[in-house]
């Protein structure tokens, strides 16, 4: 994780789980004793946004940038104009979490200066699982339409093929295959392989050390 | 079927698409936006249509013209944008349309806020519209089971020529959970042989109308839709019941809040206590006789809402004073957690176990 750019795009289709990972991607940093900002980017979707637990997170000395004005009942586009702290900010190991589709991704375009090749990643969370990204020539196309939008390139590939707490070994290698197809057809890397801790004893070596395990922050205990 | 990831909203429209629904009227607000942005770009593709609509009360309307031409068509909004539809879900009671009107909740009254509630179910259960009528309300709990209900759904306003509403919240519209489709449509649906398709030259026309110009002839045309409502009553209850025969407590609660009720049952029976609960999926007609089989011995029931207490008044109804009644609620768009209905339980059954 270390090797990743200073700021890292996480970008996706929506509801691939860019914000869970982005989440738990900001809290490894953290471990690793890194000064982590989290910038929640987010103007698509109102519920299950990383700000959510912007609480827990900053416990843990992470920096999280939200909405411009506060409340959860907050149905406004209006992103916090501290984004460009984390960007200018050298210190700083920046996650910028992306609302999904390139619709989501229309936000980026204001940080465009700051999208040097060379100096960001731009990670494309997938998800084998949900309907619209199952098939390379699908996957293939979203990444061409968000990185029009965003005006910067993908630089690698999350497989985040799940089913919630329902996420099986097959789910992450099904993902996984599909990634390689991808892969081979963009010339992008696979990063990483997303899956449940619990997971993590279960799947083939082939995987290496691009095994990525997480927690569940954004689940509540009652839902699936 | 493999299961694929969807998120409640998106879920709707692909299980109306697959129970035959190709049309949709709507108008977007938060957190039922997907619906109209899933249909917009799905229908197309299997020859049907969307229109956004200029208002709620314009989309009801086009509903009641689609569905008297005999087409299974539907409409979503979240509850100020369900009030306005009133009007027109009156109309489509009193003239027989079958449709399905899918309310994803929010916090209220007025516009209130985005986040997830369940304080329309007077407005779904009363009639928020005008006259006698009543609606099949269904109230799923999760994803699944939304798109089982939307199935169903289409069949139930067939075949008893009914407006049918499922009523859900903003979390069941928001949250991504894991669902397949298997629809199986009935086989006793009666042809729509009272649609204004055109029935050919010298054959007497079909007329779709909620006016009634002689007093005498909308009190048989009442008469007529309260049968319906007794039919609707005697076959379509849905109920999920656990443990309730021999428990001390038993709760009650539908949708998302049933679900974290049975987080807090599961901590309690850990505990020692016996707590059960009943379910109810159908809202209207809502399931009585499940109330009237909790033995004499059991303490109490508890009703969980997010609201200030409006399905309360079913479960008393329900009861008729055998039992203690009790009460937990949020409101607003607070979502209540598992722990606040564990200490409400033991607050009522007391602490020794």
């Amino acid at each position: 994780m270390d090797k990743d750019k200073r700021i890292r795009i996480i970008i996706g289709h929506y509801g691939s789980g860019k914000t869970e990972f982005s989440v738990n991607y900001a809290v490894k940093l953290s471990q690793m004793g890194k000064k982590v900002a989290l910038a929640d980017l987010d103007v698509v979707n109102l519920y299950f946004r990383s700000r959510e637990k912007a609480e827990i997170l900053e416990d843990m000395g992470i920096k999280v940038i939200g909405g411009a004005i506060k409340g959860s009942g907050m149905d406004l586009p209006a992103i916090s104009g501290e984004v460009l702290t984390p960007l200018q900010d050298k210190s700083y190991q920046a996650i910028l979490d992306v609302g999904g589709n390139p619709q989501g991704a229309r936000t980026l375009g204001r940080y465009h200066s700051y999208f040097k090749d060379g100096e960001y990643d731009m990670f494309f969370v997938l998800n084998a699982n949900r309907p619209e990204t199952q098939t390379v020539d699908q996957v293939e196309e979203y990444i061409v339409k968000i990185q029009d939008v965003a005006r910067a390139k993908v630089t690698g590939i999350i497989n985040n093929t799940h089913l919630l707490k329902s996420t099986s070994a097959e789910d992450v290698m099904r993902g996984y295959n599909l990634a390689k197809e991808v892969s081979t057809r963009t010339g992008l890397p696979i990063k990483y392989n997303v899956c449940l801790e619990t997971l993590v004893d279960e799947l083939p070596e082939e995987l290496g050390d691009n095994v990525f395990p997480i927690k569940l922050y954004m689940r509540e205990e009652w839902m699936l | 079927m493999t299961k694929v990831l969807m998120k409640g909203n998106e879920a709707v429209g692909a299980a109306a698409i697959a129970a035959g629904c190709h049309y949709f009227f709507g108008y977007p607000i938060t957190p039922q936006s997907e619906v109209p942005e899933y249909m917009s770009r799905e229908l197309p593709k299997v020859g049907g249509a969307y229109v956004q609509a200029e208002s709620e009360v314009a989309a009801i309307n086009m509903v009641y013209g689609a569905a008297g031409s005999g087409a299974r068509v539907m409409t979503s909004s979240s509850s100020p944008g369900i009030a306005l539809k009133q009007e027109g879900i009156s109309y489509c009671a009193g003239a027989e349309l079958p449709c399905v009107i899918v309310d994803m909740m929010r916090g209220g009254p007025g516009l209130g806020t985005i986040q997830p509630a369940q304080g329309d179910y007077f407005l779904a259960t009363r009639g928020g519209g005008n006259g006698d009528y009543r609606l099949i309300v269904l109230a799923p709990a999760d994803v699944q089971e939304l798109v089982d209900l939307v199935m169903e759904g289409f069949d139930l306003a067939d075949l008893y020529r009914t407006p049918v509403m499922i009523l859900g919240d903003g979390m069941i519209g928001q949250m991504m959970e894991p669902v397949e489709f298997r629809y199986q449509p009935r086989t006793d649906l009666p042809d729509k042989d009272w649609a204004t398709r055109g029935k050919g030259k010298g054959k007497q026309r079909n007329v779709i109308n909620s006016l009634y110009l002689q007093a005498e002839e909308l009190e048989k045309h009442n008469h007529k839709l309260q049968a319906k409502y007794a039919k609707i009553r005697e076959n379509e209850k849905k109920v999920e019941e656990y443990n309730v025969e021999g428990a001390d407590l038993v709760i009650t609660a539908y949708g998302t809040t049933s679900r974290i009720a049975k987080t807090a049952i599961t901590k309690l029976e850990k505990e020692g206590y016996k707590v059960g609960m009943i379910r109810p999926i159908s809202l209207y007609p809502f399931p009585n006789e499940a109330f009237e089989k909790i033995g004499e011995n059991c303490k109490g029931v508890l009703t969980v809402e997010m609201s200030t207490g409006q399905m309360i008044d079913d479960v008393k109804i329900s009861l008729q004073g055998r039992i203690p009644t009790y009460f937990h609620g949020r409101s607003g768009g607070m979502v209540p957690e598992p722990e606040e209905i564990v200490e409400k339980v033991k607050e009522i059954l007391g602490g020794d176990r």
